[in-house]
């Protein structure tokens, strides 16, 4: 019987058993940023340890740079504070920090692939819950907590549980104006927001195999938002050609071991997983949530789910998310106003997901509807400076969308990019959680960033296909 | 501060219904932008409970005493951000463990490496608690590690939890880092056989 990655990779960084039965297990990315490590390094200083492998510690600052201007000192003044923090921790552990001034800066799950760290084989924490992006290269990448951040810093390693592993195989293709966002919250909306608990995520099938890196990254980036907390893509051509050249990538007779043993941690053809789900492409729309969980989702078009057509126990929260978003049931979630338009974020701030975007407006003479801010929030710095130079700035510019500085701007509400009052935003982030973006009233609809350009131009909920003329080929 | 042992965690209660609470919830990201854990516990579930006006269960003096947290499946979704259980550790008296139909894991295990038992038991047995907790915040509530049980008044029902993370509260074990220390050469030998950590040698 063969193995899966998960189980292969987990094998290979276990370093021993301890006396609770966990597994001390081995990481070989550590990747900070600003919000979740400040606390690590003051344990790690007050009880006199060093950083054992600063060499595989990374350091970023995204959740609290401001987009509208990275200028210093922030004007936040907690937010200076935590950049210092990160600052003096970084050059006293003698940690590499892709700093704002060195051009290299942005959310800490677009610069890790960016850069070449994120490779096949690999285990990869951070103190971000959407970690799992990383899974994309066939690694075993998850979110910790402070306290776990202080353990990796000391040790370079974690006390785990082995987790299972479900296969979800997405058959066939996805059509035209169906992005991996789509699938990602189509998957969620079918497993639940807790149906992932307790397993790591394998996605494969044809859909998967033609997947580029970016829509393998956005798959992944919400693995969590399914309850699991790692997702994966066994690594293929497409990753190594990604990787290939990267500053840190491994290089000329390195790279050829590199594929090789890349290769060699792919899940075997006969391996075992503990639950396979089959997904077929064909069958995907574009998907907008409608509630207060990534689950609570439906295809743009489709009427709204009634409350009673859900198990009993599940229906006060449907009640709660109808009550919160001010949507009706029996009503398509197209045509819903908003008055935010937010293309960004670890889920959809990569490259590409903005040259899809562009590709739609451009000669088109669209432009952002009346009242609706729209914002395009490139993931880095090196996404940025290439949207510029491939003029794509200009194009979004031109439709009367803010072209801003790389960070985590709206999803989360910890710089000045948030909403206010009831304010409804269309987001390409991972989480429409009551009060996440920053207004505690605040009402957030995931979509792919095709649909969000759609919904700033009507200035209402719509379907992308109709708006930019998508049809099947 | 409790001695590090966790094995019977005892007090008065405190019900949060409702099935998905993530740590945004918990936290609120804007109570992120600090250095320090320390004064976090007033703010837990702080937008809930200016929404709710008073009627949040944080904000009802009769269970101004709790020591144990009771709620439903799948809390602590969400973010990774351990803000969340020192939020909930922190406030009033300090919260000493939680009882739940389910616990999101990322949550748990931040609850684990902060010696806050967070255990798991059948939605009618939690949702009996929740009841009787609301029918008499006074009533003693007790979460026995080694016996697996939760007891309250004349309710006593089977709870679980990964064994081991609960012989890590038994044992007091649950803060790893001199643990995983002492696996240093462990940890070397462990590198030195990975082709990547070896330099693609």
């Amino acid at each position: 019987m063969g193995k899966t990655l998960y189980e292969k990779v987990f094998e290979a960084h276990a370093v021993r058993r301890l006396p609770s039965g966990q597994y001390q297990l081995l990481m070989g990315l550590h990747l900070i940023h600003e919000v979740t490590s400040p606390q690590a390094f003051s344990m790690l200083r007050e009880r006199g340890l060093q950083v054992l492998h600063p060499e595989r510690t990374f350091a970023t600052v995204d959740h609290i740079i401001p987009t509208h201007s990275q200028t210093r000192p922030l004007a936040d003044a907690q937010a200076e504070e935590m950049l210092q923090h990160l600052e003096r921790n970084v050059a006293e552990f003698g940690i590499r920090f892709f700093a704002p001034t060195r051009g290299e800066q942005g959310i800490v799950h677009v610069i890790g692939p960016e850069r070449g760290l994120t490779q096949p084989g690999m285990t990869i924490c951070c103190g971000d819950s959407h970690t799992a992006t990383h899974g994309a290269f066939g690694a075993i990448a998850f979110g910790i907590g402070t306290s776990q951040v202080r353990d990796v810093l000391a040790t370079q390693c974690l006390a785990m549980e082995k987790l299972k592993v479900r296969r979800i195989e997405v058959t066939g293709r996805l059509r035209p104006g169906v992005y991996a966002k789509d699938l990602t919250l189509w998957i969620i909306n079918r497993l639940g927001v807790h149906g992932g608990v307790g397993y790591a995520y394998e996605y494969g099938g044809e859909v998967i195999d033609r997947f580029s890196m970016d829509e393998r990254m956005t798959l992944c980036n919400m693995a969590i938002e399914g309850g699991a907390r790692c997702g994966y893509v066994n690594p293929d051509a497409t990753t190594y050609a990604y990787l290939q050249g990267r500053e840190y990538a491994p290089k000329g007779a390195a790279w050829e071991r590199a594929v090789a043993w890349w290769e060699s941690i792919r899940s075997d053809a006969d391996a075992r997983y503990d639950d396979v789900v089959t997904v077929r492409g064909e069958d995907i729309e574009p998907v907008v949530t409608w509630g207060i969980t990534p689950a609570q989702s439906a295809p743009v078009g489709a009427a709204l789910p009634a409350p009673d057509s859900f198990p009993e126990r599940e229906r006060p929260l449907v009640g709660e998310a109808y009550a919160y978003m001010g949507l009706e049931p029996g009503k398509p979630v197209a045509g819903t106003k908003i008055d935010v338009a937010f293309i960004g974020s670890c889920t959809n701030g990569r490259l590409s997901d903005f040259e899809e975007v562009a590709k739609h407006l451009r000669g088109r003479a669209l432009t952002v509807a009346p009242g609706v801010k729209a914002l395009v929030v490139p993931g880095s710095q090196e996404v940025r400076a290439e949207l510029v130079k491939r003029g794509l700035d200009r194009v979004f510019r031109d439709a009367g969308f803010e072209f801003r500085e790389a960070g985590c701007s709206m999803c989360l509400a910890m710089n000045p990019d948030r909403l206010e009052g009831r304010q409804v935003c269309a987001s390409s982030s991972n989480r429409n959680f009551k009060g996440r973006q920053g207004s505690p009233t605040g009402r957030t609809l995931l979509m792919s960033p095709v649909m969000v350009a759609a919904a700033a131009i009507r200035g209402a909920v719509a379907d992308a296909r109709e708006v930019f003329g998508i049809r099947e080929a | 501060m409790l001695d590090s042992a966790r094995t019977r965690l005892a007090g008065p209660a405190i019900p949060v219904r409702g099935h998905d609470i993530d740590t945004d919830r918990i936290i609120p990201a804007r109570f992120l932008k600090c250095v320090v854990f320390e004064g976090l516990g007033e703010h837990a579930f702080e937008d809930d409970r200016r929404l709710g006006q008073g009627v949040h269960p944080f904000d009802d003096p009769r269970f101004a005493n709790a020591r144990i947290l009771v709620v439903n499946r799948n809390f602590g979704c969400g973010s990774s951000r351990e803000h969340a259980p020192q939020a909930i550790m922190r406030w009033g008296r300090g919260i000493h463990a939680i009882v739940g139909e389910s616990f999101a894991e990322i949550f748990f295990g931040n609850c684990v490496a902060l010696g806050v038992p967070c255990v798991t038991a059948a939605e009618a047995d939690v949702r009996a608690l929740q009841d009787a907790v609301e029918r008499d915040p006074s009533l003693a509530v007790v979460v026995d590690l080694p016996a697996m049980r939760v007891t309250a008044g004349g309710l006593s029902f089977a709870v679980e939890m990964p064994a081991g993370a609960r012989q890590q509260l038994i044992e007091g074990t649950w803060d790893t880092t001199t643990e995983l220390l002492a696996g240093r050469d462990a940890i070397a030998r462990t590198a030195q056989a990975l082709p990547y950590f070896a330099g693609w040698r």
